[in-house]
């Protein structure tokens, strides 16, 4: 088959969102490490390198732009530009949580170790997951995948809202651990926050191979 | 939404092997889900209710010993755009032409099947076709005005016809054409210059004037758009928009960007066999074939 004057153009797209979303992956790596092994140039590290994450979103909305206009894409390739140009800020705003989470950090490491008794590397596993899924989910055009991705979601909350009682179990117990409670708070919930942005991915992902809307569960 | 229920043709199997499985959809599809698109005056739901304006049914066609169509079954609603596309020699423009008969006049040429207009077979023996014919204008690919003025252009159908009975009632026809045209404006001080001083655009604006003046109920555009530059095209696309709140249109375009914009209902056509008639906006983002989906994308050939 001849090769078509658009395929370059969304093998670009699809390979700076790759590029993108793996940042993001890092990012949020890279300050839970900060935050288990108390080390906060990792965390410095996360907030430094947020900017190229941003930018990447400027250069992805441009290009799907450009593409739109030039190329004027229809049925599989216009879902595809439109998906993309609705995944990039979600993944922009999966690196803000990550960049979030890594000011928590420099926080928590300058206080003394705070043990809540949490299992954070789980919920923290499974967000990574999560997201790593959703991305294999949308190189590949899997559907199939992106649902099994959706339903990891109910999993997350599940641990947040454990995680969230306890740590108020925790505070209520020990009025001193409250300033550091409250950092952990925030932690947990931008994990959840990060685990709703790759249900969002998800649910683009299916309308992208099938055409089918199915955010809010309304359609 | 009814399917008809074909026999597979002997020619099927290439088809059915890129994934078609057409029987020819009668009317095109709504939208499966009813999300809000842009909003559709309630003027246009009302003609959505209306009985189909033309219907085909199994409808081929031979030049000669070849089958140029090969049972087609599909519906033109009411005062909507129905686009026409695929590639050359699919098939589109011989269907468009047998929608008034244009055929008739090419030697050795065959129909089977069913044309109803408003309910009537225009096949059927006893068709008065210069009557079909005004029923059903032609526009074309080329421009073609007479070589005669502005005026008289738009004028000879009337006269022809005996439409009016005066010569103050044909002037008025000859306006209220050209201004459904959007082309009065243009034209109004030099009616009786000849029509080949005007531009390619404007040329294709007073044959739709001319086909405008005899009052017909449906006009075919067999890519009325294809020798004019973007400015004339949007102007001619503008029209169509504008006329089908009168007249129901049928549209042929090699161009499916035009299609998009224009119709409201869209055929694929590929070697003589419609592959799927859905919603115009259904068959832009998600296709139910996958040859109209490699077609549309740009995957064929």
């Amino acid at each position: 088959m001849h090769k078509r004057l658009i395929e370059e153009n969304l093998n670009q797209i699809r390979d700076k969102l790759l590029v993108m979303g793996g940042a993001a992956e890092k990012a949020i790596m890279l300050s839970m490490r900060s935050l288990d092994e108390r080390d906060s140039s990792l965390a410095e590290r996360v907030i430094r390198e947020d900017d190229a994450i941003d930018v990447m979103e400027v250069e992805l909305d441009q290009m799907c732009v450009d593409v739109l206009v030039l190329k004027q894409p229809a049925a599989s390739d216009l879902r595809f530009v439109v998906s993309v140009a609705r995944t990039a800020p979600m993944v922009e705003r999966i690196g803000d949580h990550a960049v979030n989470i890594a000011k928590h950090c420099l926080v928590l490491n300058n206080e003394p170790q705070f043990d809540a008794g949490l299992d954070l590397t789980r919920m923290s596993t499974k967000v990574q997951e999560m997201l790593i899924d959703g991305l294999d989910a949308f190189t590949s055009g899997d559907p199939e995948k992106a649902r099994a991705t959706i339903e990891k979601d109910d999993e997350v909350d599940s641990l947040y809202d454990l995680f969230y009682s306890d740590l108020i179990a925790a505070m209520g117990r020990d009025p001193s651990l409250v300033e550091r409670g409250v950092q952990w708070l925030f932690v947990i919930k931008h994990l959840e926050r990060i685990a709703d942005y790759v249900t969002n991915i998800c649910e683009q992902i299916i309308y992208m191979s099938r055409g089918q809307v199915i955010k809010h569960s309304v359609w | 939404m009814m399917t008809d229920q074909l026999e597979p043709l002997e020619e099927d199997e290439d088809m059915q092997s890129r994934g078609s499985t057409s029987p020819a959809v009668l009317q095109a599809a709504e939208p499966e889900r009813s999300i809000p698109r842009f909003s559709v005056p309630e003027s246009e739901k009302e003609h959505s209710r209306a009985p189909d304006k033309m219907s085909v049914q199994r409808l081929n066609f031979y030049y000669g010993r070849t089958r140029a169509l090969k049972d087609i079954t599909l519906s033109v609603t009411p005062n909507r755009v129905t686009a026409f596309i695929g590639p050359s020699g699919c098939g589109k423009s011989t269907l468009i032409r047998t929608l008034n008969r244009m055929n008739d006049v090419v030697p050795g040429t065959r129909v089977e099947g069913v044309v109803e207009l408003d309910g009537e077979n225009i096949y059927a023996s006893g068709t008065d076709v210069v009557t079909l014919r005004r029923t059903v204008g032609m526009v074309f690919q080329k421009s073609n005005p007479f070589p005669r003025s502005i005026f008289d252009n738009v004028a000879y159908g009337l006269k022809i016809n005996r439409l009016t009975k005066s010569r103050s009632e044909l002037a008025e026809r000859v306006e209220s054409s050209l201004r459904a045209a959007a082309l009065w404006e243009e034209v109004k001080d030099r009616l009786k210059e000849s029509a080949y001083g005007l531009s390619g655009g404007q040329q294709q604006r007073l044959c739709i004037a001319r086909a405008l003046a005899v009052a017909p109920e449906v006009i075919l555009m067999d890519e009325p758009c294809s020798a004019l530059d973007p400015i004339a095209t949007q102007k001619i696309e503008e029209l169509i928009v504008e006329l089908k709140e009168r007249y129901t249109i049928v549209i042929v375009t090699h161009n499916m960007q035009q299609a998009a914009r224009v119709s409201d209902s869209t055929g694929f056509f590929w070697l003589g066999e419609l592959i799927e008639f859905n919603n115009t906006e259904k068959m832009f983002t998600k296709p139910d074939k996958q040859m109209t989906e490699d077609y549309i994308t740009g995957r064929f050939g």
